[in-house]
This record gives structure tokens, sequence and C-alpha cells, in this order.
């Protein structure tokens, strides 16, 4: 056997740089040994311990994207693994946003999950193999290696919508994410199979070289890869007119779950539509930009006015995350390095905002996670103040009150708006905040002023923090506050984060 | 009609040419059988013995787990024989890489097996 092994070897592997995939490797081997040891241990492990031990993998890869960073300003991007990754700014900024998602995420899930009778491993796990496909898709420089990550994304999201046995809505939100789902995924492979027609490959670098090298005389393939890969895109950034699945599926699934979901599968999404749009698809930019344009619109204006006749707290948030998708996409619809890292910066402050917001939701809410409606805040001020407080904090910082990083969010993509002349859309991306602010002040409303009446009416259930969640309502209130007040550190990493990519080897 | 497009000529030609495959088959049939029907004839055949129940039946929802993991395995095949009649040119390389492969999965039936799914009870 050896000696047939140790035959001259002709196939050209490609050179793998291990130091640059340690974060994906990180999360996957903790989320394979989580699953290990829990399946094996005899007796099950105390509670907590592995929303703790995903605590410690998504740290050490925090830790690792860290090293990346430093690695990746010295030495500048590059691309690895035979151009199927790409190692730059934008990649670890993304692996950040990713790790932050899975510690807050995970913060919350834990006592919440058992609260409402999930126990396992399972959740976590799931967490993070979609926080590896999150990565992969961010650090894509593939077309297909793209696709690869949002599929270990996506089928990792729709067993953690259904992660809620005893609750059929959340079999339903499942399902209806698995189906809808495989549609736009089928789209953009469809889209993707065109681009390559198109320009001969699906390497981004190959086909942004191609692209700014060759004139097609005949586009139409072109163009309508490119429409396929915007629908896949924008139904997972759950853009206007493929948002419908997002109220049932944000509503269905388990609350910390839906947290997950808005900030880091939404994010991820943005990355891909960043780095295949902004930097492949550059020279196309006056055929993409007016649709992005119309998706930016419609999801704001849309997400804003539907959020505000919804009676439910969950509905209402997923309605004002398409909302917030259309203020992403503003960054987008720039194209310039100005708007990229104003919609990286969104992404990032939102994270924590809309963490933290549904982590309130579920601890608020009933301990079955059925119904959150907007009755059960009333009076939450007088019943537990600094929670009333801290939810009051996330919802301005999504309204994009100053003093908290929802204001710079919404500042930077309107700045850059206007910094490429397109004056309509910040003009109506003021107007749709407005509206959007009515939601976020009817919440903080029911909250402060509307105190159940009388000895008779009944009270919400008794709300209680524990120490974990509370830990991550601390990181998130923080982050939000601190950057409300000095954006500085961040708007400078995500300045430093702007797509580039580099021809492999 | 561009050079690109005659490519894709083929395509219309084979489906035209399907459709038509059929037709002309099923047509010689009905043309050349004899004509007799009876009620035995119209009864679903499974595999000669007489019918239970109906045709929509329920099956055990047990089964279920059961079909995942053959497929789980049966896809794992589709990738390990292709790989096996190259080994030698993969080397080392391969053999790592599909080492890895079926340790991956082998985790997985062995979360299957501890959760209890591989019992029939």
């Amino acid at each position: 056997m050896l000696h047939v092994l140790a035959q001259v070897d002709t196939f050209n592997t490609p050179a793998i740089q291990w130091y640059a995939v340690v974060p994906e490797l990180l999360l996957v081997g903790g989320a394979l040994v989580l699953m290990v040891v829990a399946a094996l241990s005899p007796k099950p492990l105390p509670a907590g311990t592995y929303a703790w031990a995903t605590v410690v993998i998504a740290a050490a890869t925090l830790v690792d994207a860290a090293f990346l960073w430093s690695d990746v300003q010295d030495s500048g991007p590059k691309s690895i693994i035979a151009g199927a990754l790409g190692l730059d700014g934008f990649a670890v900024f993304f692996m950040v946003l990713t790790c932050v998602a899975l510690i807050l995420g995970s913060l919350f899930a834990d006592s919440q999950l058992r609260r409402s009778g999930i126990d396992g491993c399972e959740p976590y796990v799931l967490m993070l193999l979609a926080g590896t496909g999150a990565i992969v898709m961010a650090s894509a420089n593939d077309l297909i290696v793209l696709f690869l990550g949002l599929e270990t994304l996506s089928i990792a999201l729709y067993v953690l919508a259904a992660s809620d046995l005893r609750r059929r809505e959340s079999q339903e939100a499942s399902i209806k994410y698995f189906v809808l789902g495989g549609m736009s995924s089928a789209f953009l492979l469809y889209g993707i199979a065109l681009v390559y027609g198109a320009t001969g490959s699906t390497n981004l670098t190959t086909i942004q070289q191609f692209l700014a090298d060759n004139v097609l005389l005949e586009n139409g393939l072109m163009l309508a890869g490119l429409a396929l890969l915007l629908v896949g895109l924008g139904f997972k950034v759950a853009a206007v007119p493929f948002h419908t699945w997002v109220p049932d599926v944000y509503q269905g699934s388990p609350t910390p779950i839906t947290g997950f979901m808005a900030s880091a599968a939404k994010a991820a999404a943005f990355a891909a539509l960043l780095r295949a749009f902004y930097v492949g698809f550059a020279a196309y930019q006056h055929d993409w930009k007016p649709v992005i344009w119309v998706l930016a619109v419609l999801s704001m204006l849309v997400g804003s006015v539907l959020a505000i006749i919804q009676t439910d707290v969950k509905r209402m948030l997923a309605y004002s995350s398409v909302s917030h998708a259309g203020f992403i996409l503003v960054g987008v619809e720039a194209a310039s390095a100005q708007g990229t890292a104003a919609a990286l910066f969104y992404a990032l402050a939102y994270t924590f905002m809309v963490l933290g917001s549904f982590a309130i939701v579920a601890l608020v809410g009933p301990a079955s996670d059925g119904t959150h409606d907007i009755s059960t805040f009333r009076g939450l001020s007088s019943r537990r103040p600094v929670l009333a407080l801290t939810f009051t904090v996330f919802l301005l910082a999504q309204a994009g009150v100053p003093l908290t990083s929802g204001f710079f969010a919404k500042f930077y993509v309107i700045s850059a708006a206007v910094d490429t002349k397109s004056y309509a859309l910040a003009v109506i991306a003021m107007v749709s905040a407005v509206i959007a602010a009515f939601l976020y002040l009817r919440l903080i409303v029911a909250m402060y002023l509307s105190e159940p009446e009388g000895e008779a009416a009944p009270r919400g259930p008794k709300v209680s923090v524990p120490a974990a969640a509370a830990l991550g309502l601390a990181l998130a209130v923080a982050f939000t506050v601190i950057v409300g007040i000095d954006p500085s550190a961040v708007i400078d990493f995500a300045h430093d984060a702007v797509p580039v990519l580099v021809a492999g080897p | 009609m561009s050079q690109f497009l005659r490519g894709y000529l083929l395509v219309p030609i084979f489906i035209l040419a399907a459709v038509a495959l059929v037709a002309v088959l099923l047509g010689i049939g009905s043309l050349l059988r004899p004509r007799k029907p009876n009620p035995q004839k119209a009864i679903p055949y499974e595999s000669g013995v007489d019918p239970v129940g109906d045709g929509w039946s329920q099956s055990q929802v047990r089964y279920y787990v059961f079909a995942l993991l053959f497929v789980i395995f049966d896809v794992e095949a589709v990738f390990i024989f292709p790989w096996a009649t190259q080994l030698e040119l993969y080397g080392t390389f391969g053999l790592m890489e599909m080492f890895v492969f079926i340790v991956i999965l082998a985790l997985g039936l062995l979360y299957a097996w501890r959760k209890g799914v591989l019992r029939w009870a």
C-alpha cells in the first residue's frame, strides 16, 4: 500500500495557507467537539456548558481574527487556497462581526432556550456551523465558494428555525424558510452559471479582470446573471420585494435564534453582495446600481410602514430589519469606498442593536416563546426599570437618535449617498427613518407611559434576567452608547475593511 | 442566429426527439396490441401479490431517519468511488482529505447512535 502512495505525485494540490483558515477550522472543530462530547457524555452536562463553550470558541476565533487583521495590515491583502478565498480587511471585519453575533447570540440563547424547554447542544453546534458559513461567504473569492458558504449558513439556519419542537409556528417557520431559501439558492446558482457563461470564470478576480479588459458586445447573458444573483442575495438580506418570508420566519423561530438570523445571516449576505457587486462586477456598476436603488427605496419604505401596523413585537422588529436592510443597501448603492465603509459600520452597529432587542423581547415574553404582543411591554419601566432603559437604548439606536451607534450608522450611509449625488435616495432614507421612528417610539410609550389600567388588568409575567443574558445586554448597550459618542475607532476599522480582490499566485 | 446560440440548437432537437420517441413507441403499441379490457388488469401491480390497502397509505415515520442516514452514506460512496480510482495520483494529500471527510461523517453517525436513532423501539 505504502509504495503505491509513494509514487510520483503529479496531481497539483493547491498550497493551503493554514494560518488564514484558522477561524473556520476553530468554529467547525469546536462544533464537532461540542457535538461529540455532548453525545458521549453519559450524564447531561451542567446547564449552560454548551453556551459557555460556544462563547469560548467564538472568543478564540475573535482573538485569531485580531492576529489576521494585523497580518493583513502588515503584508497587505492576499488570495489564498488557489484563489478560492480572499484574506483582506473585509473578510476579517466579517469574522469579527460573526464572532460577536455568536458570543452575544449564545449568551442570550443560554437561559432562554432552557426556559422554553429546548435542551441540548444542537442549537449551539448549528450556530457555530452557521457562523462558519457566514465567514466563508464573506471571504469567498469565487462564486462557487460563495454559494458553498451560503448553503452552510442557510441549512444550519433552517434547522435552527425549527429547534422549538413543541411549537408549531417554529416548524412552520422552518419549512417556509427552507422552501423559499431553496428557491433563492437556485436563483443564485443559476445566476452564477450565467455569469460563468458570459465571462468564462467563477473566480471573482478573473471576472473583474475580464470585465475590465473586455467589453461584451452581447451582454444579455451577463445582465441576466447579475439579475439572478441579485434575486438570490436580495432574498438573503431580506430586501423588498424578496422579504415576504421575514415576518413569519422571524416570528416563528425561537427568539434568540431570530436575533442571530437578523445579525449574522443578514451581514453575511451583505458581505457577499458587496464583494461580488462592488468589486467583482464593478464594470457593470451602471447596470446594477439602479436595481439596488429600487431595492433600497422599497425596503426602507415598505419595511417601515408595515412595521408600524404590527401588534406582535417580533413581527415589528422583523419588518424593521427589512427597513434596516434598505438603509444598508443605500451604502451599497453608493458603490464607493465611503459607501462600503458606511454599510459595514451599519451592519456591525445593527448586530449589537438587533441581538439586544430580540434578547429583551425573549426575556419579557412568556416562557413558551409563543406570542409577544406589544401589551406585554406595558409598564415595563415600573417592573424592571433597568431592562426598560436598556430596551429604550436599543430602540433609540434603531431609530437613529444621536448619542447612539444607530445615528452614526444612518448618518454615514446617507452622507455616502449624498457624496455620490444620489440626493433622492438620501431624502427617501431620511423620510423613512422618520416613519420608522414612530414604531420605536410606540414601543417606548408602551413601556413608560401606559400602565396596566386598575388592579384588575393583568400585569405581564414576572421578568427575570439571568446573569449570562445580563452580561450580553451590558456588552451590547456599552457598544451602542460608546460608539454613539465616539465612532472614530469603528469607522476607521470599517474604512480599512473595504474589500479588495487580489489575483491568486 | 449567432454561433453561440446555434451551439444550443441540440437541446430543442433532443427534446423533440424524446417526445417523438415516446409518441412513436406508445403509438405502435396501441396499434398492434389486442384490446381485451378486464377488471383484473386495472389493479395496481405490486410484484404479483394482490394489493393491500390503498395507494395513499402512510409509511412509518421511523423509516425517515434510516432514509436520511442512507442518503448521507450513499452520497459518501459517490465521492469515495471516483476518489479510489485516482488515489495513486492524489497521494498522501488525497488520503488525508478523504480521511477527514469520512471522520466527520462518522462523527455524525456516532451522534445519531448516541441519540438512540438506530434503535428500533
